[in-house]
């Protein structure tokens, strides 16, 4: 398969759960306010902040009030990040590989663009805009679905597959980063009703609550709501199940059977699975988490740096 | 919205011979119209439109700056041909390839047209795509151009004329494709009904005509689409019919020559490409041999396409023939290749490097036609008749500074079709450009695409100029 394809293929994917992801992190903040005393400052800062935009933002918003942070992550072109943007990227990206990829998927990421430019036309009110972050994941779903379902699991399935995992690895650990930064009135509010209530709107926003009701241990403490996040192995967006996804697509793409590696992604990306496979929540503790999330963000930076240099970089041949 | 107001008026009407009589080809469309509920109709052509929005089916227009993306306008009512003028068209087009073929040929060998007298000399070298790099070149079994799309019109009296050749990479055919798929799903009963020859063939006969350049000892050889990029008007195309056909679409970043073959960088290395459908312009094909600023082409391909190692289609140099001037001589070519008479007329056109024609040309520009001799898509055109006494003055001026670059043409009354506006229906003017493949065989995609002009009395078709397109339905004798 052509490079150029892979690379569309890989970013198609990356960019349209980028823009999912983007939604669930508004909603988490938007979750939390609900849940918030009325007399607490609301706090959007952090959601900038954690997706390491905030200079930019800070340059064409100053004060980050709930209005300006809603419209840099949902509407503003000029951030490369927001879903509008994630849309453009994805769509453009589609269109170069429209005879790769199924019809279906094209008409699909057409479609999903529509709606996000139009609702951008149109400046939704508060209210609806929690509608509109509905759409957003629903419309990331149904791709991901009508890509499985219609497109042949060959390499550049594969690629798809991988960009995509990736990506849902890399906010799912943002979207934990966020209680980081999110503070509690005052410290003796650690292990409060509403300290439990932000916890819980923080699974709901990676669509978890349920799940991690359902994996065992019933109650809700910070500690088992990092465990599931990055250490689930059967939860479809923990950190660690997705790494374990995209190292599968990875040697069906390269032939290389498991626990051995030829290419540089593929020992960085089978090491880091390891790593998780063998960690427990005790030890992400005692790094600390914020610390260790960062860590576990640079390399998968590194993984996708390394796809590059392995499959896609289109050097002069000498 | 029914037929039985519609006045075809004093026009070649392409479904009405007058008022409330249609063509005899045309009776069971218009009859299926006609019993439509009030509002069926306008409901359809909504319909439609939102299909070809939601297949994303759009061009960018050059100039915009934004590339933005429009829709190609598309009207359910298809323009309709009778058997046995679709005969003649296919006849006169075949013989016309044929001599085109033969004039590429001769002029990159021996010449013998321009030394038997025929065509001058530097008018040849003048030509804007006559590419000197190209003499000697012998392209896979002597045929130069294997997509060729002929632009049709016809007059008021019902006469064709050819305005066009395109030897280069005419586009369009694609909505040929799409617009028939569009059209199965809005007038199925009327499909069931009339024979109309099926289009869908092209696909199957461009990869058989791309195939046919591959070096013969290949058992399977590599085909590519070669595009300029999302960014160009056809990308849409581009991408369309390497989907249709199973072959890679390809940029040129994507190709580099290695080894003395082209090859094309893919995730496990290199791999050898044996024949290239090009969408991009021969200029900017090879920036070492032509355009040295071009980002489009591969450096060194002129050397692996002279050494036999690729095929490309169509051959490079295609386009002297698509200068207006050559084309002016075309009669003569089949006259002088073939020694037949054309089946096909040209419009008739006058040559303003001759003194004599130019005089005439310049005393007559309000009824005229000018249009220069290397332009297409409608730009660097002067529509006599509907100009202004100073846009005619500043073509006066350009035509005695460069008589080469320009030629002129009585204006035709072009023929027309009826067309959905708002709610009523209206005559638009239309023309035609048939898809031709020269592989093995000739080969004349059935009907072609019907461009319609449809800003109102307006005769320029081009898409990039607001026209819009029908379906073209070749009516086989029942």
């Amino acid at each position: 398969m052509l490079s150029r394809v892979a690379d569309s293929i890989y970013w198609l994917n990356r960019y349209i759960e980028r823009a999912e992801n983007v939604a669930r992190f508004v909603d988490v903040n938007l979750n939390l306010l609900l849940d918030s005393p009325s007399d607490v400052t609301q706090q959007w800062e952090p959601l900038v902040l954690t997706t390491g935009d905030l200079p930019l933002f800070r340059k064409s918003y100053g004060e980050a009030s709930a209005e300006a942070v809603i419209h840099f992550l949902a509407f503003d072109s000029n951030n490369p990040n927001s879903i509008l943007s994630c849309l453009q990227f994805a769509r453009e990206n589609a269109r170069s590989v429209r005879e790769i990829i199924s019809s279906e998927m094209w008409e699909q990421v057409n479609a999903f663009y529509l709606m996000v430019k139009d609702t951008a036309q149109i400046c939704p009110s508060h209210h609806q805009m929690s509608e509109f972050f509905s759409q957003v994941k629903l419309s990331s779903h149904l791709f991901a679905g009508v890509m499985d379902a219609t497109m042949t699991h060959n390499e550049g399935w594969n690629f798809g597959q991988i960009g995509r995992l990736l990506e849902r690895a890399d906010k799912t650990a943002r979207i934990l980063d966020v209680k980081y930064f999110i503070l509690l009135p005052s410290i003796g509010d650690v292990g409060t009703t509403l300290d439990q209530l932000q916890w819980m709107a923080l699974l709901k926003s990676a669509s978890a609550y349920e799940m991690y009701r359902k994996c065992g241990q019933h109650r809700i403490t910070p500690t088992g709501v990092a465990e599931f996040l990055i250490l689930s192995r059967e939860f479809p967006r923990s950190t660690r199940f997705c790494l374990l996804q995209a190292e599968r697509s990875l040697q069906q793409i390269t032939g290389t059977p498991i626990g051995t590696w030829r290419s540089p992604v593929e020992r960085t990306l089978g090491r880091l699975r390891s790593d998780l496979d063998y960690l427990t929540i005790d030890d992400i503790v005692q790094t600390g988490l914020h610390e260790f999330l960062d860590a576990l963000q640079s390399q998968m930076n590194e993984i996708d740096s390394k796809i590059y240099d392995t499959f896609f970089a289109l050097e002069a041949v000498s | 919205m029914r037929f039985f107001d519609y006045d075809p008026g004093d026009f070649y009407d392409e479904l009405f011979v007058d008022k409330g009589q249609p063509r005899p080809e045309s009776v069971p469309l218009i009859e299926r119209i006609n019993s439509l509920p009030e509002g069926e109709l306008l409901r359809r052509q909504e319909a439609a439109q939102i299909a070809f929005f939601k297949m994303g089916i759009t061009f960018n227009v050059y100039g915009d700056g934004q590339g933005t993306e429009r829709i190609f306008p598309f009207d359910i009512i298809p323009r309709i041909l009778a058997a046995h003028e679709w005969d003649y068209l296919e006849r006169g087009l075949k013989q016309r390839i044929q001599a085109l073929n033969l004039f590429l040929s001769d002029i990159y060998h021996d010449q013998k047209i321009v030394k038997d007298g025929l065509i001058p000399l530097d008018l040849i070298y003048s030509a804007s795509g006559f590419l000197e790099p190209c003499i000697g070149l012998n392209p896979p079994e002597g045929i130069w151009c294997h997509i060729t799309g002929t632009d049709l019109v016809r007059d008021r009296d019902g006469r064709w004329y050819v305005l066009e050749d395109n030897l280069r990479c005419p586009s369009g055919v694609s909505y040929v494709l799409e617009n028939r798929r569009v059209m199965k799903s809005t007038f199925p009963l009327v499909f069931n009904t009339m024979p109309i020859q099926p289009v869908e063939e092209y696909p199957s006969h461009l990869l058989e005509t791309l195939l046919n350049l591959a070096p013969a000892h290949l058992l399977d050889p590599t085909v590519v689409v070669l595009t300029p990029g999302i960014y160009n008007s056809a990308y849409f195309e581009h991408s369309f019919l390497a989907q249709q056909m199973g072959v890679e679409l390809v940029e040129g970043r994507d190709l580099v020559v290695v080894d003395g073959y082209l090859q094309m960088r893919t995730t496990k290395g290199l791999k050898r490409v044996d024949v290239i459908y090009r969408r991009v312009d021969d200029i900017f094909i090879d920036p070492l041999t032509f355009r040295p600023d071009s980002l489009l082409g591969i450096p060194g391909l002129m050397d692996v396409y002279r050494a036999g190692r690729v095929g490309i289609a169509n051959a490079l140099g295609t386009g002297v023939a698509d200068d207006k001037v050559i084309y002016a001589y075309v009669p003569q070519m089949i006259r002088y290749y073939l020694g037949e008479d054309p089946i096909l007329e040209n419009v008739p056109t006058y040559l303003c490097w001759e003194p004599e024609q130019q005089s005439h040309v310049l005393s007559n520009l309000d009824k005229l036609v000018v249009k220069s001799a290397n332009e297409s898509g409608g730009y660097g055109m002067l529509i006599g008749p509907h100009a202004t006494p100073l846009e005619r003055e500043v073509f006066a001026e350009k035509i005695q500074a460069a008589p080469r670059n320009y030629i002129a043409q009585p204006t035709l009354c072009l023929s027309r079709v009826p067309v959905i506006a708002q709610d009523l229906i209206e005559g638009c003017h239309v023309d035609l450009r048939p898809y031709i493949l020269y592989g093995k065989d000739i080969f004349v995609n059935p009907g072609g695409l019907t461009r319609v002009a449809l800003k109102k009395g307006s005769l320029v078709v081009n898409s990039s100029q607001g026209g819009g397109s029908k379906d073209t339905w070749v009516v086989c004798k029942s």
